[in-house]
């Protein structure tokens, strides 16, 4: 029964195979499957680490009392939640949904193909990160528990079990972030190949739409970080498990080293997730602006500076880690540096809403709302990257406040906005506005109660990973403690907000109405094939020719306000 | 003004107000830019929104006349850049990477979980008989430049002094020297700021910065009896 499906994999679509319910949807070599299962996985996990991530608040706003829902956090399994807070919402939520997710089902269908060009790769990518899922989560069962060293897994604190008291947990949670990695290589080549090769006849690399560049520029730069944390990973588990001593100081390894390693890379993986969601907020500003995007070419060059420099900052994360001080200088320039490619880009995004025909959608809430908050996390990113100001900032909650600005707007933001906006063409139905709505509103008031006064927490000293502010008598001050019970209430206000985006997803899937091929009246090739877009994505007899670039709204040789790129001239 | 994570922290030593002055210029100048941006921002939302009848506008973008809004912004933002490079590295150089003589010399260990503190004795020397060893209280005296000795034991901690301004990672295997000079007599609170284990939150320690007279009592409460210092080995030299 394999051979029909397998040797004309997803290249077949007029030639239709009744395939199991298993088949159909867990071993499915069709892209749209994949990205669902990435995105479903994906927010599965943003559930965990969001439960995570209620207990750790709780436990910091009431110390020592009993959680709801969860019970005692004492200082062992606070550190686990917070290590696996931060490592889940970045590699197992960010990572899948934004890239995973968003490239496997955008890219052919914004490109005009029938699927990704090694379809079976793209399978035992998403094959390998559920196995990644599998060593993470098992790691919570093991005796001693799951790794409490920080999702930065700096050693010796992660070489020792006798250090960190987890010693099968850290191997499992190294080894876990491993794996993702190696599904996520096999996805980055799947990405660059297809937008290389897969272009609809016409289609110009000028006429490829920004959220397909944003994608296969991340995954380049994904592809180019991770080779060193990957060596990095494997060193560290042959230090747990084997004896070796790479990072070891009594046995003339260096620490330091890891540091070097992960942020080579942590620092490239910000714009690995930001990118693709500056490119999803383009695609949906443009649609409901009604605007052509203003100066498509100089958002492209700011990528690139952006992605060239974003090699060259790494080392912001260690100005008081033990490195050179000279050293110091450098980074200072270089991360100040790169803030003029990220402004000029959101300058952009500003200008672009000059001259348009606004419409408040859902989708248009979202976007328009990740610019807003994603200045905040910008401007504040300048305190820290200036190595003066960082002496004293460094690991305070100002740090937590600054990348919480830039990550939420980019995960969970940027998230809602491309669910919401291709929701009809993934799923075939249309998502409620009123309780779309309701919900922005709410997130969106929440998620600034939660995180602006972190930033005076972190202006008056509240030092990261602290399980009980108790034992600290300046810090243990009622105005103090006034403000951190009051980003957790809001936490929960945001926590409780979600339902609404739960239900109004599930309900709209199976309940809402039905979605015609071009809701939002969009220029891309997606909104030209069915929705939901058949396996094969077009006819084989009607694949889409394209003329002209992805954001002709307004022109005025047209009298409608929008110009597909399918349609001849 | 210039000196606001004041209004929450005070300043003990002689870098924190230069620390304080780095974080109030970048406060006063991306809170401006921040400002300007959203309410830009939010004007053209509001200007621009859908009205019946009103076509949108075909703006490419791509010419000079239209470029100029992104890029005179721009170089205002470079320039803003060069102010605050030049006032963080300025403070960075005075704080980290110059070193100026001190007078006297402590050591700071850390470890899982706790700090010592080694201070010099009434001869003022460190690595002497008559060294001052304490558990999780760092005394120092004001109008006094020390150095700092960071050691750790085990796992890398991090030195962290709030009312100073000051952090620094301690890393095993290395001693890492650095500088402060107190100001303000009072106690403050010592963190670990770096994960070391499930005793991370269980490392305060207490820095009493006395003044001269203060600090010397101190030191002359802690002499050992007579028989005791005879006999303490001077710690080995790192």
């Amino acid at each position: 029964m394999a051979t029909a499906t397998e040797v004309h994999g997803a290249h077949a679509p007029g030639h239709h195979v009744e395939e199991s319910w298993v088949r159909h949807y867990l071993f499915s070599t069709d892209h749209k499957i994949i990205a669902m299962q990435y995105m479903f996985s994906g927010i599965f996990m943003a559930v965990i680490a969001g439960f995570f991530a209620y207990a750790f608040r709780m436990q910091i706003a009431f110390p020592n009392a009993d959680v709801p829902f969860f019970g005692l956090v004492s200082p062992g399994v606070y550190n686990a939640l917070i290590t696996n807070h931060g490592a889940i919402m970045i590699f197992w939520f960010a990572m899948p949904v934004l890239l995973a997710a968003f490239g496997n089902y955008l890219i052919p269908l914004m490109l005009g193909a029938d699927d990704m060009v090694f379809p079976r790769l793209n399978r035992l990518s998403y094959q390998v990160f559920f196995v990644s899922i599998v060593v993470l989560l098992a790691s919570f069962f093991v005796p001693g528990g799951a790794f409490g060293g920080a999702w930065t897994m700096y050693p010796p604190l992660s070489a020792k079990g006798a250090y960190s008291l987890t010693p099968l947990g850290s191997t499992l949670f190294v080894s876990a972030v491993g794996l993702e990695f190696v599904a996520f290589l096999m996805g980055g080549i799947n990405f660059i190949t297809t937008a290389m090769n897969s272009r609809a006849p016409g289609m110009k690399l000028y006429d490829v739409p920004l959220v397909i560049w944003m994608i296969v520029i991340a995954s380049v730069l994904f592809m180019a970080s991770v080779g060193p944390l990957i060596a990095g990973a494997v060193m560290l588990v042959f230090d747990q498990q084997v004896g070796t001593a790479f990072f070891d100081p009594d046995r003339g390894g260096d620490p330091i080293l890891w540091q070097h390693l992960f942020w080579f890379f942590g620092h490239p993986e910000v714009y690995v997730v930001l990118l693709p969601t500056l490119g999803i907020v383009a695609e949906v500003i443009t649609t409901f602006a009604r605007k052509k995007m203003f100066a498509y070419r100089t958002v492209l060059y700011t990528v690139f500076g952006t992605g060239v420099l974003s090699f060259t900052v790494w080392a912001h994360h260690q100005f008081v880690a033990g490195i050179d001080p000279r050293m110091a200088n450098i980074f200072t320039i270089t991360t100040l540096l790169i803030s003029v490619p990220i402004a000029e880009m959101l300058f952009v995004y500003i200008a672009t809403l000059y001259g348009g025909s606004i419409t408040l959608s859902v989708p248009m809430l979202w976007a328009l709302s990740f610019i807003g908050t994603f200045l905040v996390g910008g401007v504040t990113g300048i305190f820290l990257g200036a190595s003066g100001s960082d002496i004293y900032l460094h690991d305070t909650y100002f740090v937590l406040a600054h990348f919480h600005y830039t990550f939420f707007p980019i995960a969970i933001i940027g998230g809602f906005a491309g669910i919401t906006y291709w929701f009809p063409k993934m799923f075939g139905r249309m998502m409620n506005e009123t309780l779309g709505k309701v919900h922005f509103w709410i997130s969106i008031v929440a998620l600034n109660c939660i995180w602006m006064p972190l930033f005076v927490l972190g202006t008056a000293g509240d030092h990261r990973r602290i399980y009980n502010y108790s034992h600290f008598p300046d810090l243990w001050r009622p105005e103090l403690h006034n403000i951190r019970v009051f980003a957790t209430v809001a936490t929960v206000v945001f926590f409780l907000a979600q339902i609404l985006f739960f239900y109004n997803f599930f309900r709209s899937m199976f309940r809402g109405p039905h979605a015609e091929k071009n809701p939002w009246r969009a220029n891309t090739l997606e909104w030209t094939t069915e929705s939901p877009p058949p396996h094969g994505n077009w006819p084989p007899d009607a694949m889409p020719s394209v003329y002209r670039g992805p954001y002709e709204y307004g022109h005025p040789d047209r009298k409608d306000d929008f110009w597909p790129q399918n349609v001849p001239a | 003004m210039f000196n606001l994570p004041e209004i929450w922290v005070p300043a003990a030593s002689t870098s924190a107000s230069d620390i304080d002055f780095v974080y109030s210029l970048i406060f006063w100048i991306v809170g401006f830019w921040l400002l300007l941006s959203e309410a830009v921002f939010f004007w053209l939302i509001f200007r621009f929104r859908r009205r019946d009848g009103v076509r949108t506008q075909y703006i490419t973008g791509e010419l000079k006349s239209e470029k100029k809004w992104i890029t005179y912004p721009h170089l205002l933002v470079l320039v803003c850049d060069v102010f605050i490079v030049v006032a963080a590295v300025r403070v960075w150089y005075d704080v980290k990477q110059a070193l100026p003589p001190a007078e006297q010399t402590v050591r700071l260990v850390a470890q899982q979980w706790a700090w010592s503190f080694v201070h010099p004795g009434p001869d003022a020397e460190l690595d002497t008989a008559d060294d001052i060893k304490t558990v999780d209280e760092l005394h120092l005296r004001t109008g006094t430049r020390y150095h700092f000795k960071l050691e750790a034991r085990d796992v890398l901690h991090s030195f962290s002094v709030p009312a100073f301004r000051l952090k620094q990672d301690a890393i095993p295997g290395r001693v890492i020297t650095g500088w402060f000079e107190p100001t303000k007599p009072g106690t403050y609170d010592i963190q670990c700021a770096e994960i070391c284990g499930i005793g991370h939150a269980l490392m305060p320690a207490r820095l009493v910065v006395e003044t001269p007279e203060q600090h010397a009592a101190w030191m002359a409460s802690q002499a050992p009896p007579v028989s005791l210092a005879a006999h303490a080995a001077p710690r080995a030299q790192e």
